[in-house]
C-alpha cells in the first residue's frame, strides 16, 4: 500500500493527476521552457459550437445582457463634460448555480460523464464548487467539494460557509477543512480513493466553457448598438474568468476590444495564513489570487494551466473593499439588483473607468453573482467587525486590508488604481527562468515567451536581452 | 454521561489531517502552529456520544472515521445587523440622480 504522508502523496502527483484529467500533458511540450498552449486548447477541449451544445443541455449561458441606465447616469453626472461612457452588465448570476462558473464545470462534467468516471471532484471555496455539484446532479454524477474554510479557531468565512451550504443543497459531499495550501494533498487523496474525475477550474475544458460568454457579449451588443465594446472589465482571481472571456471575444471579432482585469486590494494580507484568513471580507476576486496567477499560472491543480491572463490582459487595476461594498450596494439601490458582493469587484472598477471613457464608448462588465446569507455585503461586514475590523465611512484610500473596510463617503471616491502589468509581465519571466534555467533562448521559446507577456517578438528578445541577460537565438 | 446519539443520525465529525509539525514547507509560521483540520457530515453508522470515535457514511456513500463533534449540524451564516454605514448609499446617489444638469 502507497504512504499516505504529505510528501509521498505530493509525489505521486502526476500520476494521480494524469488518471484523474485523462490529459497527457507531456505532449504539448515545445521548446526549453513552453508548450503549444493553441494545441492544447483545439485538441483536448471542444470547439465553440460543441460547447454551446453542451451547454444547452443543462441550460447554461444566454443570460440577461442589461444596461446600467442609472449607474451609468452617475458616471456621467461625476465625469467631465462628453465623458461617462455606458456600462452594460452580463447577469451570470441567471445561471443554474448563480455564477458564470456553472459555464466553467458544464464542459468538465460533461467530458467526465462522457469518459465513464462515476463522480466529480474540486477543490474550490468559490462558486466553483456549487457549479460542479448542479451540473453533476442533471447528468446523474456524485459530487465531492474539498473547501479551505475555518481557521484553527474554528471560525468558518461566512462566503465560503454559504457556498459550502449550497454545495450540500445539490447533494455534495463537501470536506471542511482549516486554513492552509494542504487542502491539494486532501483532494490528491480524494481523487485516489474514488478514482472520480478532477473538475479542475484549469484545464482546457474549464477554460473553453467560459468562451460563450465573449462571445454573447459580442453578439448582443452587435445586435443592439451594431459595435463590439470598447472596454470588457473581468474581476480577476485565478485567471479562467479572463482566459475565457477573452478568447470568446476574438473569436466573435472583437480582438480589438480592450480588456481590463480588476481585483480587489488585499495585498499585505498572507493567504496562507492562519491569522490573516478571516480578516478580509473578500475570499475571491482579489489580489491574492489575481497577482500570483497571473505572474505564475502553473501553480494550478494541474501540470500545464489553460488559464493564462497575461496573453489576454491590457490592463489590471485594482479596487478597495468598501468600494466593492458601495457599488453592490448602489447596484441594488438603483438597478434594482441585488447581487453577491465579490462579483461586483470588476463593477467597482467600470465605475471610476467610464468616467475617462467618451460618452459614446460602451464598458462591459462580464459577470454577476447570486447572494444571499454569508455572501453580502451585511453578513461580510458584520463579520469584519466581529474580527476587530474597523468598518467606517471615509476615504478608501486609508483602507488597509485586515485592518479597514472604508465605504467611500461619496460614489466619486471610487477608483480604479493602475496595477504595473510590465511588472508583472517581468514577474512572470523571472519565473520561468528561475523553473528551467535556460541560458540560450531559440525561436520557439521565444514565440511562447511574447505569446504568455502579449507582447511582439522583437519587444521579447529586447526584454530578454537587456533585462536578464539572455541569449537569444534565432530570433 | 452524554447523551447518546442514534445510529442514522446526520451528523458531523472531526479529524486532523496534518499535526502541527508536519505541515508543508512553504505555510506561514502561524499556519505551521497548528493542525491541517477536516469537518464532514453524514449519517452516524452507530449510536455514539459526542467527543467518542465514531464512523459515517455520507450522502454519496463514502465512509469517514473521525471524532463526533454535532448531531444535526446547523447552518449558522447569516446575514446578520443592519450596516449604518452602508445606509447612506442609496439616498446620497438617488439623490445626485435627481440633481437638475449643470
Amino acid at each position: 500500500m502507497a504512504a499516505n504522508d504529505y510528501n509521498s502523496v505530493m509525489a505521486r502527483k502526476n500520476e494521480i493527476m494524469k488518471k484523474a484529467v485523462g490529459i497527457d500533458y507531456a505532449q504539448f511540450s515545445t521548446g526549453q521552457v513552453g508548450f503549444d498552449y493553441e494545441r492544447m486548447m483545439s485538441e483536448v477541449g471542444y470547439k465553440l459550437d460543441e460547447i454551446v451544445k453542451i451547454q444547452s443541455e443543462t441550460a447554461v449561458g444566454k443570460t440577461p445582457f442589461i444596461e446600467l441606465k442609472n449607474i451609468s447616469k452617475l458616471a456621467r453626472k461625476l465625469a467631465p463634460s462628453g465623458k461617462g461612457a455606458r456600462i452594460f452588465l452580463k447577469d451570470e448570476a441567471a445561471n443554474p448555480s448563480g455564477s458564470y462558473k456553472a459555464r466553467r464545470a458544464s464542459v468538465s462534467v460533461y467530458h467526465a460523464d462522457k469518459e465513464g468516471y462515476p463522480g466529480v471532484v474540486a477543490a474550490t471555496s468559490g462558486n466553483y464548487g456549487a457549479a460542479v455539484a448542479s451540473q453533476a446532479v442533471m447528468r446523474n454524477l456524485e459530487t465531492i467539494i474539498v473547501q479551505e474554510v475555518f481557521d484553527s479557531c474554528g471560525v468558518g468565512q461566512p462566503e465560503i460557509l454559504e457556498k459550502g451550504r449550497k454545495c450540500e443543497a445539490y447533494g455534495s459531499e463537501v470536506l471542511q477543512l482549516s486554513v492552509g495550501p494542504e487542502l491539494f494533498y486532501t483532494f490528491l487523496r480524494v481523487l485516489e480513493d474514488t478514482g472520480y474525475f478532477n473538475a479542475s477550474l484549469y484545464t482546457p475544458f474549464g477554460i473553453a466553457g467560459v468562451e460563450p460568454l465573449g462571445y454573447e457579449i459580442v453578439e448582443e451588443l452587435q445586435e443592439r448598438e451594431g459595435k463590439n465594446p470598447d472596454v470588457v472589465i473581468i474581476t480577476h482571481a485565478g485567471g479562467g474568468n479572463l482566459t475565457g472571456t477573452s478568447r470568446g471575444l476574438i473569436k466573435a471579432g472583437a480582438d480589438q476590444t480592450k480588456i481590463v482585469a480588476a481585483s480587489v486590494d488585499l495585498s499585505g494580507l498572507h493567504m496562507a495564513s492562519d491569522h490573516d484568513f478571516n480578516r478580509k471580507s473578500f475570499t475571491t476576486g482579489h489580489t491574492g489570487f489575481g497577482v500570483p496567477f497571473a505572474t505564475w499560472p502553473d501553480r494550478a491543480d494541474v501540470p500545464l494551466n489553460a488559464a493564462r491572463a497575461l496573453r489576454y490582459m491590457d490592463e489590471y487595476v485594482t479596487v478597495k473593499q468598501g468600494e466593492v461594498f458601495y457599488i453592490t450596494e448602489a447596484l441594488a439601490q438603483i438597478e434594482g439588483m441585488e447581487r453577491g458582493p465579490a462579483g461586483n469587484t470588476s463593477l467597482a472598477a467600470a465605475f471610476d473607468l467610464a468616467q475617462k471613457m467618451n460618452e459614446d464608448q460602451i464598458i462591459v462588465v462580464q459577470e454577476t453573482e447570486y447572494t444571499g446569507a454569508g455572501k453580502h455585503p451585511m453578513a461580510q461586514l458584520n463579520f469584519a467587525k466581529e474580527n476587530g475590523i474597523e468598518v467606517k465611512n471615509g476615504d478608501p484610500d486609508q483602507e488597509e486590508a485586515g485592518k479597514s473596510v472604508i465605504i467611500p463617503e461619496h460614489p466619486s471616491q471610487i477608483k480604479a488604481r493602475d496595477v504595473d502589468l510590465e511588472k508583472l509581465k517581468r514577474s512572470y519571466l523571472r519565473k520561468v527562468f528561475e523553473e528551467t534555467k535556460v541560458e540560450v533562448i531559440e525561436k520557439v521559446d521565444l514565440e511562447f515567451l511574447a505569446d504568455e507577456i502579449k507582447k511582439s517578438k522583437v519587444e521579447t528578445k529586447e526584454i530578454l536581452e537587456k533585462e536578464f541577460d539572455l541569449q537569444v537565438a534565432g530570433g | 454521561m452524554g447523551e447518546i446519539i442514534k445510529a442514522g443520525s446526520w451528523v458531523q465529525i472531526y479529524r486532523v489531517v496534518l499535526p502541527a509539525g508536519e505541515r508543508a514547507p512553504q505555510v506561514p509560521e502561524d499556519t505551521q502552529k497548528v493542525p491541517l483540520e477536516l469537518k464532514v457530515k453524514g449519517f452516524l453508522k452507530e449510536g455514539a456520544e459526542l467527543g467518542d470515535e465514531v464512523e459515517i457514511v455520507t450522502v454519496i456513500g463514502r465512509n469517514h472515521k473521525g471524532e463526533l463533534i454535532k448531531a444535526n449540524p446547523p447552518y449558522e451564516h447569516k446575514f446578520g445587523k443592519m450596516i449604518p454605514e452602508l445606509l447612506q448609499v442609496g439616498p446620497q446617489i438617488r439623490e445626485i440622480l435627481r440633481e437638475e444638469e449643470v
